[in-house]
């Protein structure tokens, strides 16, 4: 029948220009980021006159005109090879927590019996329906009260107990680590840490890798958390650093495309290397939502 | 013996994150609404108000025009990008497109990027005169080179951004709910002498409502809590307070005046009006299901 209809001048043309639309929205998507790195390559001079590339009055493109003194500079002057390894650091280190913490407390609500079980579940679901803008006020005082303001450890602890984390997590073992594994692993003797580690977690794997992304994703794109909780310039991460360019350095348009290009192009490798784990766990509960 | 010593293993698994998630989620969202009562003066100094930071919003023309701002900008996600994210997905999801996943990646791509690098691109990109949206529509359609996105039209300009940001995002969420389409009904419908306009109506829409009526809800959330994109681009509330939302309001109030007390009780009235909205889903999709 689709391919009866394929066939006919009508179903050709109109296939056509489903490919042109999504062409055309292709093309529309792609040139920001084709004009962030035009952009960061150009001296502010180029900047204005060309919209991409700098042209030769006899034509074609100008190479030698291109630069890289955009980036030496970031890295020279503004810091921004420590930005970055404080956003490595903060985000990895966040993500692995998390994924630590959410998947050993979803693996123990969603396979053992005890006492409060239900009213734990409960109180994490209850707590996801609170955005977490609620948050901002009474956590930067618990943080000032703990002295933990302009600290790491300020920045990462909250971030490392995700509530809907645990409801993926619980979610997930339900329906990929069968109760009698467990059971059976327990007869032969093992410990409770070692069914969790060697039996539930490598069954969780699909889980662990998507989570471990969209937390790391979440972390290192973060501007208010660490723009409430950090104070010292040589502690920002990359989304704070590359703001602060804006504001001071506002018309050095060079200069702000090279440092958003420099904290951009580190996920989108990263995406492209694992798109499966990726688009999986941006969009997790919501196929079965 | 066996039970007790599981109920122990269960409470060790949930420990880190239980204990995390009391200190720095649960007991937050106490201490706000005891803040909300307070006035504060920077973290550590608190006096009891009562209901007149609630009163002092309720009569602040700023808060309305805040909440006027957000709520345009999450008109345009609701009723201009989740359009366009459901037009995109039905045209990649027809059996007979090649080149199904190339798309989907390059659509996807902007929403990894972070809402500050956004933000960086964005205000170049809409600048008067220099950035290239004018610079294009004006060679293309005549459209005002002088077009002042940045100065007067800040809710055009953030919706523009997050159009590029988000709309392959949705699409993902509507892909996967296409597929709860029956190609059996649909061509059912086409023998019967159905047109499309019919057929989406009556075959396509039922089918992808549930998930729909989710990213509805995901897109009012998000929209809401709008606050890194404006506060980047206009760096700050904007000309005549255009680029002013809720959660910058409450940015403001906590944290350049240094009142946790009154921030928090704008936490907590955007809350509501989010469970509200989240009810509202609720019980929409029941009636319908």
């Amino acid at each position: 029948m689709n391919r009866a209809l394929a066939r006919t001048p009508a179903a050709r043309i109109s296939l056509g220009l489903v490919y042109v639309t999504l062409t055309a929205a292709a093309i529309i998507t792609a040139v920001p980021f084709v004009w962030m790195i035009c952009a960061a390559l150009k001296t502010n001079e180029d900047f204005f006159t060309a919209l991409f590339l700098p042209l030769r009055e006899t034509g074609g493109v100008a190479w030698d005109r291109l630069t890289l003194s955009n980036f030496t500079r970031l890295f020279t002057e503004h810091g921004f090879a420590g930005a970055m390894l404080n956003s490595v650091f903060l985000s990895s280190t966040t993500a692995v927590l998390a994924t630590l913490s959410a998947s050993m407390a979803g693996y123990a609500l969603a396979r053992f019996e005890f006492k409060g079980r239900s009213l734990v579940i409960a109180v994490v679901l209850g707590v996801l329906v609170v955005p977490g803008t609620v948050l901002l006020a009474p956590s930067y005082q618990l943080l000032f009260q703990l002295g933990l303001l302009d600290t790491f450890t300020g920045l990462i602890l909250p971030a490392a107990a995700p509530a809907f984390g645990v409801f993926l997590f619980r979610q997930a073992v339900i329906s990929s680590v069968p109760a009698q594994l467990i059971e059976a692993a327990r007869i032969d003797g093992a410990g409770e840490w070692r069914i969790y580690f060697q039996i539930a977690l490598p069954l969780l794997r699909p889980m662990v890798g998507a989570f471990l992304l969209v937390t790391f994703l979440g972390a290192w794109n973060n501007f208010i958390g660490p723009q409430i909780v950090l104070q010292t310039p040589e502690r920002f991460p990359l989304a704070v650093a590359v703001s602060l360019l804006r504001g001071v350095y506002y018309q050095d348009y060079g200069l702000q495309m090279a440092g958003t290009l420099v904290s951009v192009v580190p996920v989108l490798a990263l995406f492209l290397l694992l798109q499966k784990e990726f688009i999986a766990g941006l969009t997790s509960g919501a196929v079965k939502g | 013996m066996r039970p007790r010593s599981t109920t122990l293993a269960a409470w060790s698994l949930l420990a880190p994150f239980l204990l995390l998630f009391i200190v720095f989620t649960a007991y937050p969202i106490v201490r706000s609404l005891v803040l909300s009562t307070q006035q504060t003066f920077g973290p550590g100094t608190t006096v009891f108000v009562g209901t007149s930071n609630y009163r002092a919003i309720f009569d602040d023309p700023l808060f309305y025009k805040a909440l006027l701002n957000t709520s345009i900008f999450t008109a345009g996600s609701v009723f201009i990008q989740l359009p366009l994210s459901l037009g995109l997905a039905m045209l990649l999801n027809r059996p007979d497109i090649r080149g199904r996943a190339f798309f989907r990646v390059i659509f996807f791509a902007p929403s990894l990027v972070g809402l500050v690098f956004v933000a960086m691109i964005f205000s170049l990109l809409l600048e008067k005169r220099t950035g290239l949206v004018n610079q294009v529509l004006h060679s293309w359609t005549g459209f005002p080179l002088d077009f002042p996105w940045m100065q007067q039209y800040a809710m055009g300009a953030l919706i523009v951004a997050a159009l590029w940001m988000y709309v392959g995002f949705n699409m993902v969420y509507f892909l996967a709910a296409l597929q709860n389409v029956s190609p059996e009904l649909d061509e059912a419908a086409q023998i019967d002498g159905a047109g499309p306009w019919q057929r989406f109506l009556n075959v396509t829409l039922p089918a992808i409502a549930p998930v729909g009526g989710f990213v509805v809800l995901l897109s009012i959330i998000g929209s809401f809590q709008l606050f890194e994109l404006p506060w980047i681009m206009f760096q700050g509330p904007g000309y005549d307070n255009r680029a002013l939302t809720v959660v910058m309001y409450l940015f403001q109030a906590g944290f350049e005046v240094g009142d946790l007390g009154y921030a928090s009780a704008v936490g907590w009235i955007l809350a509501l009006i989010l469970i509200g909205a989240a009810l509202v889903q609720r019980a929409a999709s029941r009636s319908h299901a």
